[in-house]
């Protein structure tokens, strides 16, 4: 309480509670979160350093500028997926064709653009609407005829299949033309050095500013407001924090585009999911269908709506996966995409009884799927041991997720 | 008890599923600034009454007047607009969200986003006209307890401006401390001139703080009381529909004792 001069904040007039303002008591909330089960990002932090250790100390080349960003330029497409996923747990539902999706949606991309001659914007939005439209037919599978997201996405999976396998034809792959700028984009623009400490910079002030106008607006009608020197500790973090990864990335190539377009799209779906009506709808539907629909919402829209964003989003995942590799075949989509994308959004910490979870999950989750792939390539393992590595990767988040569950019930956490 | 001109009043509802009478030529009268109690033995159709005015079932014969207009409640939104809220046994709040977020569900203040400094502030205000003790309101409704929860679903459907708030056994399930506290809560919304169904099944609780009691039984009308003179005795009587029965013994060994 040293940084209120007046009378206390509105919020924090009940003598039950245990914190004020402050640096000090904020560390202390926090450590109390995490004792009562609310983990947060921690797991998957301490996860990535635990991995990053031990593939550094089996192979130095892991860590080197040029293998981490080539690893990062590797988890856009199927971080993309993932973020599709991320809205579809967070109503409670599953789609298990986000892969057979992202296939079908790089290979009617191939078709049009190469074989059909069409400008590539219209592809593109082609193998988009495409995906928009699975994800329609899905939420009215789910809501008119009540056939669980499990069993209709199941259907998808081997349905979607069958149609990229019928487009490509006979010849099974259809290569795209390097000098085209989706491929471009995708494989070789990266952000110039000086760009990007002016983009970290810009995130460590916007990251300041949104805190202290917002601490600025809640002090003025009188709730308690983060403090300022808190607010400016957290974003000399991120500046030092981003700053050190970009100037390292630097020493190779750089920070591509593509991957700074995916920590946007992370960015916006955050802000649709907890500043929006919209987003409130999606939590509130994964906690209570009961309760939401009371409250006026309404729910099937929802659900068509959560089933048509993960659709699209699964279809651009595959349009980028066909870019960095300058071809559709039949492997596209195919294999661990899927499960890797689901299992990313669960490992970044989005339960899968709905009702919690972020956009960053999906960007923090990739990192990890994406850094044991990378790993266990250097050390010339096949396939073979990346499926059981991640598969036991997974088998431990869900297992977090289930016993921080019951750990946040039984001390009162949501 | 200001005035004895009803906001709401029912006459001659009846409601059928199929062959069994749930409602039976029913009235009530419910004016404003008053707590009106609903008791009655199970199945004695308290809660398709309720259903009734909260326009989840609609009435087969009857008249529903509201504010001296004759109202058709056919839609839950429909019992919302003319200014009905009801509060169900199960809360129906979302466990994981906060109680600003359960408070403002559906109905969100938002300029191009959700106004949270806004929202926050008309929670702890409207927490403090009711008294309510909750010590924060941004963690999970989870971790509230059932009279809190209770607290939070009835602010919830004060946001309405509703005349007419409707209980459904906002007691059942609570410690006594609790029970306490929402009867407090009772008192408060009759002081801010709301008219108050409850319906109970704990004759104290009913007697505590309504200030009539209309007893149903076996879908009909058995009878209206003024809480301030009826006995438990002559409550029991009415809910049972016998003046000798095992559950009238034991009130009035009780009573004797």
């Amino acid at each position: 309480m040293t940084q209120t001069k007046t009378a206390p904040a509105l919020d924090l007039l009940d003598e039950r509670l245990r914190r004020g303002e402050g640096l000090k008591p904020a560390l202390g909330a926090i450590a109390d979160r995490i004792r009562s089960g609310d983990l947060g990002a921690l797991p998957i932090v301490v996860g990535l350093v635990v991995i990053w250790t031990v593939f550094q100390i089996l192979n130095p080349v892991f860590l080197s500028s040029a293998n981490l960003v080539n690893l990062l330029m590797e988890s856009v497409s199927v971080g993309v997926i993932a973020l599709g996923i991320v809205c579809v747990l967070l109503v409670g539902q599953i789609d298990l064709s986000v892969g057979s999706v992202s296939g079908l949606s790089a290979a009617l991309t191939a078709v049009t653009f190469v074989g059909s001659g069409w400008p590539v914007w219209l592809s593109i939005l082609a193998a988009i609407v495409a995906g928009a439209l699975i994800g329609w037919v899905y939420a009215q599978m789910v809501t008119r005829l009540g056939v669980p997201s499990f069993v209709a996405t199941l259907a998808g999976l081997l349905g979607f299949l069958g149609l990229q396998l019928w487009l490509l034809g006979s010849k099974g792959a259809i290569n795209l033309p390097f000098d085209s700028g989706l491929v471009h984009f995708a494989q070789l623009d990266f952000v110039p050095a000086w760009l990007s400490y002016v983009l970290v910079a810009a995130a460590a002030a916007g990251i300041f500013l949104t805190g202290y106008s917002l601490a600025r607006a809640r002090r003025a009608a009188g709730l308690s407001g983060r403090s300022t020197p808190l607010l400016l500790a957290r974003s000399v973090a991120v500046l030092l924090g981003l700053g050190f990864a970009v100037w390292y990335l630097n020493q190779a190539r750089g920070v591509g585009w593509l991957f700074v377009a995916f920590v946007g799209l992370v960015l916006v779906l955050n802000y649709v999911l907890t500043r929006t009506a919209w987003g409130r709808a999606v939590f509130a539907i994964g906690g209570s269908v009961e309760a939401a629909r009371r409250a006026g919402i309404n729910v099937k829209r929802m659900y068509t709506s959560v089933f048509m964003l993960c659709s699209s989003l699964a279809a651009l995942g595959g349009l980028i996966a066909a870019a960095r590799l300058a071809a559709a075949n039949q492997a596209s989509g195919a294999g661990d995409v899927n499960l890797n994308a689901i299992a990313a959004a669960v490992i970044g910490g989005t339960s899968l009884f709905g009702g919690r979870g972020s956009a960053f999950s999906a960007l923090l989750g990739i990192l990890v799927i994406q850094s044991i792939s990378s790993g266990l390539t250097l050390l010339d393992l096949d396939s073979s041991f990346r499926f059981m590595v991640t598969g036991l990767v997974l088998a431990l988040a869900v297992a977090l997720d289930s016993v921080a569950r019951r750990s946040r019930a039984a001390h009162g956490r949501a | 008890m200001q005035t004895d001109t009803a906001v709401l009043s029912l006459r001659g509802i009846s409601k059928n599923f199929g062959a069994v009478a749930a409602l039976t030529d029913v009235d009530l009268d419910v004016s404003a600034g008053q707590v009106v109690a609903i008791v009655g033995d199970n199945g004695a159709g308290k809660s398709t009454l309720v259903k009734v005015l909260a326009g989840v079932h609609r009435a087969d014969t009857g008249t529903i007047t509201f504010a001296d207009q004759v109202a058709a409640i056919d839609s839950p939104a429909a019992a919302h607009s003319l200014g009905i809220a009801t509060v169900f046994q199960d809360l129906a709040l979302c466990e994981n969200l906060n109680v600003v977020e359960n408070l403002f569900l559906g109905r969100e203040i938002r300029r191009s986003r959700l106004d949270e400094v806004a929202m926050e502030t008309r929670s702890w205000e409207l927490l403090r006209q009711l008294s309510a003790k909750i010590p924060t309101v941004r963690i999970p409704v989870a971790s509230l307890s059932g009279g809190q929860r209770q607290t939070v679903a009835i602010a919830r459907s004060l946001l309405g401006e509703p005349k007419i708030i409707i209980l459904d056994e906002p007691t059942a399930a609570l410690g006594v401390e609790q029970t306490a506290e929402v009867l407090n809560l009772i008192e408060r919304l009759r002081e801010r001139g709301l008219g108050v169904i409850m319906i109970s099944h704990n004759m104290e609780d009913v007697r505590a703080v309504a200030d009539r009691i209309v007893v149903l039984r076996l879908g009909r009308n058995n009878g209206v009381f003024d809480a301030a003179e009826v006995s438990t005795e002559d409550l029991v009587a009415a809910i049972t529909g016998a003046t000798d029965n095992v559950a009238t013994r034991r009130v009035r060994e009780r009573e004797n004792r």
